[in-house]
């Protein structure tokens, strides 16, 4: 295990490191100057142009600029957006968690709905249920998020009016920032009316929830699918069906065990699929979190926020991807031996 | 792990809770019952009204944040006591002593907390920091006061002086008709002298314009820029507190958002609404509309030929097809403007004849005007979009179009907004696109800002039009005092305009304005910034009769064209 968490590690960082390269280079790839770009001070006096030369070590060679740029980084200082001119790790502190919060409950309702269907339809395999299951995930992995998020606050905020359109809780309520994620922070706060605002929560990351894990519940509904088809092929399935064991308890103490294994390896991978869909939702629903203002970024051309989002985001899902790998081969003794990273 | 403790308690309450159905304690009344959400069509700049003339600041400060020393009210707009309970005017009109009120009580906010009432000294101050270039206050926001600029406070106060800690007067250069109208509007708002002095003493001057100290109804509770801005209730206001504790801008620039947060009854009251249809077919929305007391109009510049002849003016007032500029260019959210007053002013006469659009009679005008053949002219069109001309270049091309018609050729020559201004006072141009919009309800201040020989002589008056007979008319109606008489000079006034056309009168835009049947009370005014004192929100009485006449009520300046 200890050799397992270390190459994961060091996958990691390297990882890190080819990232930094990137974002490090786009600020000599966007249009303007790279020392504006890197630092997001448009309106700096000469003077001030100077004293920020000096910081990012502009007289030295690339390689020492690079160095520096490392250096910043890991003392959490991303520069200011070129736009709000406010300092961008503090802004991506405060909004980071509210992406969080709706990936991990989109991922949760997309496990929940799309692993027992998948399971479902492999065990009536090529009945009608099992069809019905495939063309409904079909269906739904085809549909577009951003119509999808249309369709549904048309339909189920303007029409039928029960849950609201955009934003994280409704304005009226005050939650002071803590953690960042507004269920946490909701009850951690003194308010008299805390449960109005839970519920409010409640009734504003529905939608958009639901529409971010409408595309990865259907993946889920295939890979279950196949992995329980799989796993109802092997010898030891045939075996305990040989030896008498009710239908009841060789899907639920056998079967679903070894299937769920070879789904978990695949959540780390659909998370960074449900992060991008997230921030295409986070538009549609004004959600107050990082994708949104990175979209917002881009439309208002703010190199030094593009960079630090991007190299923030990618960050976050490769942390994720290698905790579900974490978790994989706590489950799975046999990846344990697993000498490459995937 | 107290911390971890408390979420596990807090959690593991709120599930079993949730499977009841909802998480709510019922033992507090629900918070939106006394909070109404406002959709903003932008962020304020500054919430100080001092320094600005944006619409959108004036609505989110002005009137929820401040008071001033006077006040209109009523239909008439007639000047009221607010912060000055008396006031007197000396017979030569050039010493105005304001008698306050001893009850006005400060905001008290987080980071502010005042230690007495208002007194002469916050009344000195807020005016000693436009007047006084020396004023530690005056460069701390840039020191610009467009409004007070544009009037020439500076020129006209000659002092402010102190006779006792509740009496002011005000010592005038000459005298001016419009004074004590120009310090009853949203920009001559009074601020706290002590709130000053602590901020000079924390070193931290600006904070003045961004964390607002005021008189006024509301106090700003928390503002988040691009995002929104939390009021409550300022419990302590002279007069009576306002029913609401809590108004919310929740500051949403699209308009589709706007729209949905509506319909999805996440927004009690939305500004510039669209799709008014949609809002006139829900049961539970209203829409209300004001016209403002502004003025779109084509000008022509009288010095320069051919419109130094009446009869080409005539002519081209003729061919322009009002309707269609109406439609298309404000979508409709405009009035007919029959002559440069809007037909909501108390002195506006409805037995004013008006030029239909006939391009048959316009090419008969023009055949005995001497010009059988047409001519070329230039018309300038205005770069920037203002509530009087949303679009003065689609305008422009349509006028173009219309006097095609008639053999007239037509430039459209359009400059920089600074420069316009500047050639147009040169008098550089043949006919021009502008509008006028009034900063106070006074009919005089369409009338002689817009036509006046003296405007003309400033460069206010761009059409350079110089009538004798309209001047003495107009100066007869300023010395009048019996409204009736005043109504009548007016009402020649504007049958000389309709005689002379020294400019096409287009349009009265409207200003639109949806909400939610539960909230009552007029917000909308013809002029100035919104107001939100007057709301209220009636949640257990659903379309109530109550309710429905504050609707109506609310609405008695729908226009009809």
């Amino acid at each position: 295990m200890l050799i397992f968490t270390l190459r994961r590690l060091s996958l990691f960082i390297f990882t890190m490191l080819v990232l930094t390269l990137l974002s490090f280079s786009l600020s000599f790839l966007f249009p303007g100057d790279s020392i504006i770009n890197i630092s997001g001070a448009i309106n700096a006096t000469p003077a001030q142009l100077i004293e920020i030369e000096k910081h990012y070590h502009t007289e030295s060679n690339i390689f020492w600029q690079y160095i520096t740029y490392l250096h910043n980084i890991v003392n959490g200082e991303l520069g200011i957006s070129m736009a709000s001119q406010s300092d961008i790790a503090t802004e991506v502190l405060n909004l980071l968690p509210a992406t969080i919060e709706l990936s991990l409950v989109a991922l949760f309702i997309a496990m929940f709905v799309g692993i027992p269907l998948g399971f479902i339809a492999a065990i009536k395999h090529n009945k009608t249920t099992d069809n019905i299951i495939v063309s409904v995930s079909m269906l739904g992995y085809s549909i577009p998020v951003f119509w999808l998020g249309i369709l549904a606050i048309l339909t189920f905020s303007i029409n039928l009016g029960w849950l609201p359109s955009a934003g994280q809780i409704s304005l009226l309520f005050e939650i002071e920032l803590i953690t960042g994620i507004q269920f946490i922070d909701i009850l951690l706060s003194d308010s008299p009316y805390k449960w109005q605002a839970f519920s409010d929560a409640t009734a504003h990351i529905i939608l958009p929830a639901c529409v971010i894990a409408v595309a990865p519940a259907t993946i889920f509904i295939r890979l279950a699918r196949t992995s329980m088809i799989e796993v109802l092929e092997t010898s030891y399935i045939r075996a305990a069906n040989a030896k008498g064991l009710t239908f009841r308890q060789m899907i639920f103490r056998h079967a679903i065990r070894n299937a769920l294994i070879q789904i978990i390896r695949h959540v780390g991978l659909q998370f960074a699929n449900l992060v991008t869909i997230a921030m295409v939702t986070e538009v549609i629903f004004s959600w107050p979190g990082i994708g949104r203002w990175l979209i917002e970024s881009i439309y208002q051309r703010d190199y030094t926020a593009i960079q630090s989002g991007l190299l923030v985001l990618s960050c976050f899902i490769f942390i994720v991807h290698i905790l579900t790998d974490f978790i994989y081969a706590a489950l799975n003794p046999l990846a344990r031996g697993n000498k490459y990273g995937s | 792990m107290t911390l971890m403790n408390k979420i596990k308690v807090n959690l593991l309450a709120c599930l079993s809770l949730f499977a009841l159905s909802a998480c709510y304690d019922e033992s507090t009344v629900s918070l939106d019952e006394h909070s109404v959400i406002y959709c903003a069509e932008g962020s304020p700049e500054t919430f100080n009204p001092q320094l600005v003339t944006s619409g959108t600041t004036i609505d989110a400060t002005s009137n929820q944040l401040y008071d001033r020393l006077l006040s209109y009210q009523g239909k008439e707009n007639t000047l009221t006591p607010a912060i000055a309970k008396a006031w007197h005017v000396t017979k030569n009109g050039k010493k105005i002593t304001f008698y306050l009120r001893k009850n006005v009580a400060f905001h008290q906010t987080e980071y502010f907390t005042p230690s007495r009432f208002l007194n002469a000294d916050d009344i000195i101050f807020s005016f000693n920091r436009i007047l006084n270039k020396n004023h530690p206050f005056h460069y701390v926001s840039g020191g610009d006061y467009p409004f007070f600029q544009n009037i020439e406070f500076n020129s006209l106060v000659e002092k402010i002086e102190k006779i006792n800690d509740h009496t002011v007067r005000f010592h005038l250069t000459h005298p001016d008709n419009s004074f004590l109208a120009n310090l009853a509007t949203d920009y001559a708002v009074i601020l706290s002298a002590e709130y000053a002095e602590q901020l000079s003493k924390q070193q931290r001057k600006s904070n003045i314009d961004t964390d607002p100290i005021g008189t006024g109804p509301f106090k700003l509770k928390e503002y988040r820029i691009g995002s929104f801005i939390r009021y409550y209730r300022h419990e302590q206001y002279w007069r009576e507190p306002v029913k609401i504790e809590q108004l919310v801008f929740d500051i949403t620039p699209s308009n589709t958002g706007r729209l949905t947060k509506l319909l999805a009854k996440e927004c009690d009251i939305s500004a510039y609404p669209i799709a008014h249809n949609k809002i006139g077919e829900n049961k539970s929305l209203t829409l209300e509309s004001i016209t403002a007391l502004n003025v779109g109009y084509f000008g022509f510049n009288i010095k320069k030929p051919p419109f130094d002849n009446k009869l080409v003016r005539q002519a081209v007032s003729y061919a322009i097809n009002k309707k269609v500029l109406l439609d298309t260019v404000y979508k409709g959210k405009a009035v007919l403007a029959k002559s440069i007053l809007p037909n909501t002013s108390w002195a506006f006469d409805d037995t004013i004849p008006t030029h239909e659009f006939n391009p048959v009679l316009a090419k008969s005008l023009l055949n005995t005007a001497g010009f059988p053949q047409g001519f070329t002219m230039d018309l300038w069109a205005m770069p920037v979009q203002r509530p009087y001309n949303p679009n003065a270049i689609t305008m422009a091309k349509l006028i173009q179009a219309d006097l095609n018609d008639i053999g007239i050729k037509v430039n459209i020559v359009s400059y920089e907004w600074n420069t316009f201004l500047n050639r147009l006072k040169l008098g550089e141009h043949q006919s021009f696109l502008l509008g006028w919009s009034a900063d106070h309800p006074d009919p005089d201040n369409f009338f002689s800002p817009m036509l006046s020989c003296s405007a003309s002589n400033t460069g206010s008056n761009t059409t350079f039009w110089c009538n004798q007979e309209y001047d003495d008319i107009i100066q007869k109606a300023l010395q009048t005092t019996d409204l009736s008489q005043r109504k009548k000079f007016y009402s020649q006034a504007m049958k000389i305009i309709e005689e002379e056309i020294p400019l096409i009168p287009i349009a009265h835009s409207k200003r639109y304005q949806a909400r939610n049947k539960e909230i009552t009370g007029d917000i909308l005014a013809a002029f100035g910034g919104i107001n939100f004192y007057h709301i209220d929100k009636n949640k257990k009485t659903p379309l109530s009769a109550k309710s429905n006449n504050a609707v109506k009520v609310a609405q008695p300046n729908v226009g009809e064209n």
